[in-house]
């Protein structure tokens, strides 16, 4: 027999046995504490697997990656800040910082501006689902996969040559100019990549905005509008204030995607023509130049940059949270 | 009414939650672009490959796990290659192909998920595999006197460190061949670098482009103008500023190597390619010799390695080796360093030590095993004992390899992997913006002092 279908009988049996198993444990250790004790440890006992999980998987290489930037390529000898002194002055690693500052910028400001675009128009017409779910499906395709389907839509052909890239196709039978290099030209690949990136989290924000704008009390709206408020003034003065949560959560979200931007680079151009993004910087550092300290500083930068949109968000919860 | 739209959307919602959810594992999970690399579960590490019980007909059953770069036409050339192994012995050979190869190994050196027998990006890369103790030491494992024998010394040499044989050589190419289609180009070899620039100035003005080149590789996007620099430099500036220059001594700001640059700069400038830089930037290097085949020909000459042939008959259905495609060797460009050839080869090693895996690399050694991939075309071999070539061209470049005056082989690949890829890149950024030379040298300058280190 395949030892895969063993360990997968293991793995279906025997997790929700353990689990099962833990909780009975845990009813018996609490049985031995006082009665007053017990609503209190509770909680904890019961919290303990996915805190010793959470230390484990995030916590410890955390801590371990941030140990082995300050080390060198082999994480034997200690470097000081050298490799970090590498991650701000070397010009590949520079030209990787701006890049993703691009994508932080536009792949929020299209993602999260078509999504609200399309949230408050689709909310008027009668094929609402149908248009949402043309938006959204993209989402479900795996980055990879998305890279390779705008390859082709990108593709590039001499000119003469029948154009086999669906654009170039357009651009050259439309406008009779030569084709365009999308993945090449300096100025257009990066936002070639984005593109790609914000038609498949588009959908994402318009799902998200979409449920935001249901939760506003129609009689609001309505109110407004017996007043004499036009439609644009509804949307600034009522719509956008009670959606600015909404949005602030998923523009947050839509930034640390920018910053974890890497399949769509990796599969689309390698970060080759200027197109690199800090994740690919990583990659190539620690699987093609086995560099693990300078591959760690870049993590650490990419992490230090990402938690304080993490800590606004936390912050906005707990608002929420207290306003209920 | 209302009230069931709400009940409509919350689950969309939360299937939508899930599916986010599900969709961030897998994307996580998969950062290579390698959509056959199986489960690390499916690597049999030794302790779990089944002990190797010789059945009554002497054969070994089991599996040997093997990684490679090939895929396509070469992957069927390979199973083709180990089908008389597996009949034979009764293990299965299961091959992954990948073209991020290096960091798939680099990635198993440091988890321990290894293949059975793999092969090696490079010598460099093998050495550094080797001195981290992950290679067997081959000396146990093969005929060494037999191998030496039957291998060329240079050869061997390569797939030795410190000592100690870890790797072998089980197909090889001459690389530095300048393909063209007899039936449209008629002239005969140029016998040096110069009567090769007038012809090509000739075509021109007949107003056809010369030359097609096509760079791109995925992750490894570039190589093919890094064989074209190796080239270059070694028939401009000599065997001396070429192991020099791979050594991490010589500059690459050196007037030598600046030459090399302008020199491959000629050929890739807008009216000297097919399609113009752009082409050569967005073209796969295994389509880039088609335009030899149309009519009107885009182009009259293209250079790549040996194998190359696979890919134009793959393509071009019809067309044979001596009627519709030739080469000529690269021609001399300094009368100095005259007869140097370039060549590679393709370098193998074993990570453990398994009965399967022993079997497998002493057959693939043989010249039995390698005359069957140069019998389907191609490969050179890189056993003395293989002379099975199917056609004129294939017999003539193993004739290049055998009788080279001087024999180096592939500078990038024995440059550490930092500098290699950086070169790559170089190539890349060369051909856009033929203007930035004096930046882009400078730059891969400093990867030369950081790298060798």
């Amino acid at each position: 027999m395949d030892p895969r279908l063993l360990t997968a009988a293991v793995v279906v049996v025997g997790v929700p046995a353990v689990l099962i198993g833990y909780i009975v444990a845990t009813e018996q250790v609490l049985r031995l504490l006082p009665e007053r004790h017990r609503p209190r440890a509770r909680p904890w006992l019961w919290l303990l697997p996915a805190l010793l999980f959470l230390f484990v998987f995030l916590v410890y290489p955390m801590l371990n990656t941030i140990v082995l930037s300050f080390q060198d390529r082999y994480s034997v000898g200690w470097v000081g800040l050298a490799n970090y002194e590498f991650v701000f002055t070397n010009a590949a690693t520079l030209g990787s910082i701006k890049n993703n500052v691009l994508w932080l910028v536009f792949l929020t400001g299209i993602a999260v501006g078509a999504g609200l675009l399309i949230a408050i128009l689709a909310d008027r017409v009668r094929y609402e689902s149908l248009a949402k779910t043309v938006i959204f499906v993209p989402l479900g395709i795996s980055f990879v996969a998305a890279g390779v389907i705008w390859r082709f839509m990108y593709a590039w052909r001499p000119p003469g040559e029948p154009q086999t890239g669906t654009l170039n196709a357009a651009v050259t039978s439309l406008t009779g100019a030569g084709p365009i290099a999308f993945l090449i030209e300096p100025m257009i690949n990066n936002f070639a990549l984005i593109a790609v990136g914000a038609w498949m989290w588009t959908g994402f924000c318009m799902v998200i905005l979409s449920a935001g704008l249901k939760g506003i009390n129609p009689e609001l709206l309505e109110a407004a509008r017996v007043d004499g408020a036009g439609e644009w003034q509804v949307f600034r003065g009522i719509i956008l204030p009670l959606l600015l949560p909404t949005i602030a959560v998923v523009s947050t979200t839509m930034v640390i995607t920018a910053l974890k931007a890497f399949d769509v680079v990796y599969v689309m151009t390698n970060g080759n023509f200027d197109t690199e993004v800090m994740a690919n910087r990583m990659y190539k550092e620690m699987f093609n130049f086995s560099n693990f300290g300078r591959a760690s500083a870049i993590a650490v930068v990419l992490l230090l940059a990402i938690v304080p949109v993490m800590l606004a968000n936390i912050r906005r919860f707990q608002e929420q949270e207290a306003l209920r | 009414m209302r009230e069931k739209h709400r009940t409509a959307l919350t689950w969309f919602t939360i299937s939508t939650v899930a599916l986010l959810v599900a969709a961030a594992c897998g994307a996580g999970a998969t950062p290579t672009l390698s959509p056959a690399t199986p489960t690390p579960g499916a690597t049999p590490t030794p302790a779990e490959t089944p002990a190797a019980t010789p059945t009554p007909e002497g054969k070994i059953g089991g599996t040997v796990s093997v990684y490679g770069t090939w895929g396509g036409s070469e992957q069927e050339s390979f199973m083709a290659m180990v089908k008389p192994f597996e009949d034979q012995t009764g293990v299965t050979v299961q091959y992954t192909g990948t073209r991020d190869l290096n960091a798939v190994l680099i990635t198993g050196v440091a988890s321990g998920i290894l293949p059975d027998l793999a092969g090696l990006p490079g010598p460099g890369q093998m050495a550094q595999f080797a001195k981290a103790g992950k290679l067997i030491d081959l000396s146990t494992v093969l005929d060494v006197p037999k191998y030496t024998s039957e291998t060329s010394a240079g050869f061997v040499g390569l797939g030795t460190v410190d000592g100690t044989l870890v790797g072998v050589f089980i197909k090889s190419a001459v690389k530095g061949l300048i393909w063209f289609n007899p039936k449209v180009y008629t002239a005969g070899a140029p016998a040096t670098w110069d009567a090769l620039t007038a012809e090509a100035d000739r075509i021109k003005a007949a107003g056809t482009t010369p030359w097609c080149v096509g760079l791109e590789s995925g992750a490894a996007s570039g190589w093919p103008g890094t064989d074209w620099i190796e080239d270059i430099i070694l028939r401009q500036s000599g065997p001396e500023v070429y192991d020099k220059w791979v050594a991490g001594q010589q500059k690459w700001t050196s007037p030598e190597i600046k030459a090399a640059f302008e020199t491959f700069g000629k050929v890739v400038a807008g009216d000297s390619v097919y399609g113009g830089p752009t082409a050569v930037l967005s073209t796969n290097f295994g389509d880039a010799g088609n335009p030899l085949f149309t009519s009107p020909p885009g182009c009259y000459f293209h250079h790549q390695a040996s194998f190359i042939t696979d890919f134009f008959v793959k393509a071009n259905p019809g067309i044979v080796a001596g009627t519709d495609f030739d080469f000529f060797p690269f021609p001399d460009i300094n009368s100095t360093y005259a007869g140097a050839v370039t060549g590679a080869g393709d370098l193998f090693g074993m990570f453990h030590d398994t009965p399967q895996a022993r079997a497998l690399m002493q057959y693939l050694v043989t010249a039995e095993a390698q005359s069957i991939w140069v019998g389907r075309g191609g490969a050179l071999s890189g056993n003395k004992n293989v002379t099975n070539y199917p056609d004129e061209t294939s017999r003539r470049s193993a004739e290049i390899l055998a009788n080279a005056k001087v024999f180096r082989f592939d500078g990038s690949d024995l440059m550490p992997e930092q500098m290699n890829s950086a070169f790559w890149k170089a190539m890349l950024d060369f051909t856009q913006d033929q203007s930035k030379l004096d930046e882009i040298l400078a730059s891969l300058d400093l990867v030369q002092a950081d790298a060798y280190q």
